[in-house]
């Protein structure tokens, strides 16, 4: 069992949990995931490992809720415990070690794209993060990207920082200064949106995807992802990929396999838990 | 078969010549009719009652030339006519005994040998009839001595103040750890996923083998003193160096968990699975039961590729989950499938379909992304490969489509690298199974090695007997390597 031991509201829809987890937060990397099974009879879902403490023996989970099983996740408070954590998973990130590399978060991608401008940081690699969120309640996690370098926020409605996408404010940073690398996180149209304008310029680009998985050994095949027409598992091969090379139109095909039944299952905890859909 | 009285004490039943014994004729596994049974997840095969078994155990005739040709047939050399005399004689409990001195999953093998091949294969009774049903016996015994484990002794020895790991829950991890907490060894059991059991818990389904079952045979490790950490890959959690580092010798038996795909065009449409993920989400996640959040495809007309047990296993639980058309597409014929003989009978009483000598050459999508077809050719067997078996040729112009929304993949599986990638030190050869010498030791020396990561795909029963010889091993090298420190 993982004890929950601080959870923290970010946005309306995201939540931080800090949790034992002894082992994995000394060992992990910036790029690795977990595997979180709540309890029995939950489903295994892979969560990026957003922050660790190796002293205190904790990891930081940063979690969308999205549907039944995230929305049962983040009902969890202090004091309560997640019944397995499996980690770390994955390949860390292959990470810059000099020069200048942007950092660009959307909605809980920025939790993924935070370990990396920090280990970035720690090279000595100068970052510039680029985030966003539908308005100002949306964006998360500005402080601590900004203890690592310098931050543009986006919101699309414009209450707060620049007004439009994080892909606008990225093609303004590409067209006035040199970047290295580009670490890019998020829903897949962003991601997409992204290589569209690091590939004309042939700057590298480095996605971190998250398909459907379930034992994130290699064993299922489920995150199958096609990059640069092979076949590649997102956990044992990613999760970060070349971002030129992703086929985003499968991937994002593939992530709406079992919309049907996520749609039920959502509406049946509303019903359960009383919350008006 | 009527079943209306308790059987006769053993001293009071007459002794049957052999002669007699000749005439009995096997008996029937009582089992859940097919129409029943396609609708639950429950146990197809219901067990033998006391008295079948009895019953059953009267055709043996012992072999008057003792060479007891059945446990030659048992890749552990279970002392058969051991057990079955004592269940003829009615002395269950001896028989249990027995049965357990030999082989530590009974309960296990008794379900899913491929009796036919081996034990029973064998069988004298075989020659002229049918032979005697040892897989049914033997289940029968084990079941009881499931149910009646505070009447059997609990091994224990002396410690011997050794640590061994185990990677892997499956049956060559579980059997070892059996025979090496008996040898008075501290044993720690690694397993990746969130629960014990392997291949028994994530692969085979509930109605050929129960979950409480594997529980059991894990609950009872772990009262002998063997300790199970689930959530833990190594390979990730902690390497083989490390663990190698923190005890005196390892056992590594981690499976081929990695599934094969068929390489043709289409196979990231949506609705392909690997059996590994259709068979993981149904068995490991419960999700054939409604309170499992986790999510599976139920579809009309699903077609399953492969001829193995692994084949029947899904296309058996796609038609349990809603599949009216369940379609087995296998591209050799009925005489070469490669699941066990009783499986296949089950799917064909279950209504499954089976398209011998076709071969998918291609998936076919809808504009959503759906499966809606798999594209076949017909096959025809030709010369003998290396397998021994005629090669399956396309037959020229054969092309056709075979309609169907999901496919599922159930062609074999290979090594998983994640293990052996993190200890460059460990000998793999071209295939990435491990290297191990005749003790089952591999390049790293107080390594072992055992079940699928070595030899490929292939049974419990096998796993469960590298499991022994590496224990045994294990055992030696302990010995040995106490010696030498001494």
């Amino acid at each position: 069992m993982h004890p929950i031991v601080a959870r923290q509201q970010l946005s309306p829809n995201v939540t931080r949990f800090v949790v034992e987890a002894q082992r994995i937060a000394q060992i992990r990397q910036p790029g690795q995931f977990v595997i979180v099974h709540a309890d029995q009879g939950s489903e295994r879902i892979p969560l990026t490992i957003a922050d660790a403490d190796p002293v205190a023996g904790t990891i930081t989970l940063i979690i969308q809720a999205v549907g039944k099983s995230t929305e049962d996740l983040v009902a969890l408070g202090v004091g309560d415990a997640i019944r397995d954590i499996a980690g770390p998973l994955g390949r860390a990130t292959e990470l810059l070690e000099t020069g200048h590399a942007v950092c660009v978060g959307g909605g809980v991608g920025t939790a993924v794209v935070l370990p990396i401008a920090q280990g970035l940081r720690e090279r000595g690699v100068s970052v510039t993060s680029v985030i966003g969120g539908r308005s100002r309640e949306w964006v998360i996690l500005e402080e601590e990207l900004r203890e690592n370098g310098d931050v543009v926020v986006c919101t699309d409605d414009g209450s707060y920082g620049k007004p439009g996408f994080v892909t606008q404010a990225l093609e303004e940073v590409l067209a006035s200064e040199k970047v290295d690398t580009v670490y890019a996180v998020g829903p897949v149209p962003m991601m997409r949106a992204v290589v569209a304008l690091t590939k004309p310029l042939g700057v590298p680009t480095v996605v971190s995807l998250n398909p459907i998985m379930v034992d994130g050994t290699g064993m299922c095949g489920g995150c199958r992802v096609s990059v640069g027409g092979k076949t590649m598992y997102a956990c044992v091969d990613g999760p970060e990929f070349d971002g030129l090379q992703v086929d985003f139109a499968e991937l994002s095909d593939r992530l709406s396999t079992y919309r049907d039944f996520e749609q039920a299952a959502l509406e049946q905890r509303h019903c359960a838990v009383g919350v008006a859909s | 078969m009527t079943e209306t009285s308790e059987p006769a004490p053993a001293g009071e039943r007459p002794v049957l010549t052999n002669k007699e014994r000749m005439t009995i004729e096997r008996h029937l596994m009582p089992e859940q009719a097919p129409d029943i049974r396609v609708t639950n997840f429950d146990e197809v095969n219901l067990g033998f009652t006391e008295l079948l078994a009895i019953a059953e155990a009267e055709r043996c005739i012992n072999c008057p030339n003792a060479d007891s040709l059945c446990v030659a047939g048992c890749p552990v050399n279970v002392n058969i006519p051991r057990f079955v005399t004592l269940v003829r004689e009615g002395n269950i409990q001896a028989a249990a005994e027995a049965l357990m001195d030999d082989n530590a999953l009974p309960c296990v093998t008794g379900r899913v040998c491929p009796q036919e091949t081996q034990c029973e294969g064998l069988c004298v009774r075989g020659k002229k009839g049918r032979p005697v049903a040892i897989g049914y016996i033997e289940r029968y015994v084990a079941d009881w001595a499931m149910n009646h484990r505070d009447q059997l002794p609990m091994s224990s020895k002396a410690s011997s103040g050794k640590r061994v790991a185990i990677v892997g829950s499956g049956p060559a991890g579980l059997t070892a750890a059996g025979e090496l907490v008996k040898s008075g060894h501290d044993v720690t059991i690694f397993e990746a996923f969130h629960a014990p059991g392997g291949v028994l818990v994530y692969g085979i389904p509930e109605f050929r083998l129960p979950k409480d079952i594997v529980q059991k045979e894990v609950d009872r490790l772990v009262a002998e003193g063997v300790h199970v950490e689930v959530n833990a890959i190594i390979g990730r959690t902690w390497t083989l160096h490390e663990l190698r580092g923190m005890y005196d010798a390892i056992f590594v038996a981690v499976g081929a968990g990695l599934p094969v795909f068929m390489n043709v065009p289409g196979e990231n449409f949506k609705g392909v699975y690997s059996a590994n993920e259709y068979l993981t989400r149904a068995n490991l996640m419960g999700a054939f039961r409604d309170d499992s959040d986790t999510p599976i495809l139920h579809r009309k007309r699903v077609a399953v590729v492969g001829g193995g047990n692994v084949a029947m296993d899904a296309v058996r639980t796609a038609h349990r989950l809603g599949a009216a058309e369940a379609i087995i597409v296998y591209r050799r014929g009925p005489d070469e499938l490669p699941a066990r003989r009783e499986e296949v009978h089950h799917a064909e009483q279950e209504g499954i379909r089976f398209e011998y000598l076709t071969a998918p050459i291609e998936v076919v999508g809808d504009e959503h992304g759906w499966v809606k077809g798999l594209k076949c050719v017909r096959m025809e067997l030709g010369e003998p490969d290396e397998s021994g078996r005629r090669r399956p040729v396309k037959v020229p112009d054969s092309e056709f489509m075979l309609d169907c929304e999901m496919v599922i993949v159930a062609i074999g599986t290979r090594a998983n690298p994640l293990l052996t990638a993190s200890e460059p030190d460990l000998a793999v050869n071209e295939w990435g199974y491990m290297v191990v010498d005749e003790n089952g030791m591999t390049s790293v020396p107080g390594v072992f090695a055992g079940g699928d990561i070595v030899r490929g795909a292939a049974t419990v029963i096998l796993a469960m007997g590298d499991g022994k010889r590496a224990a045994a091993a294990i055992d030696r090298y302990l010995g040995v390597a106490a010696a030498s420190a001494a």
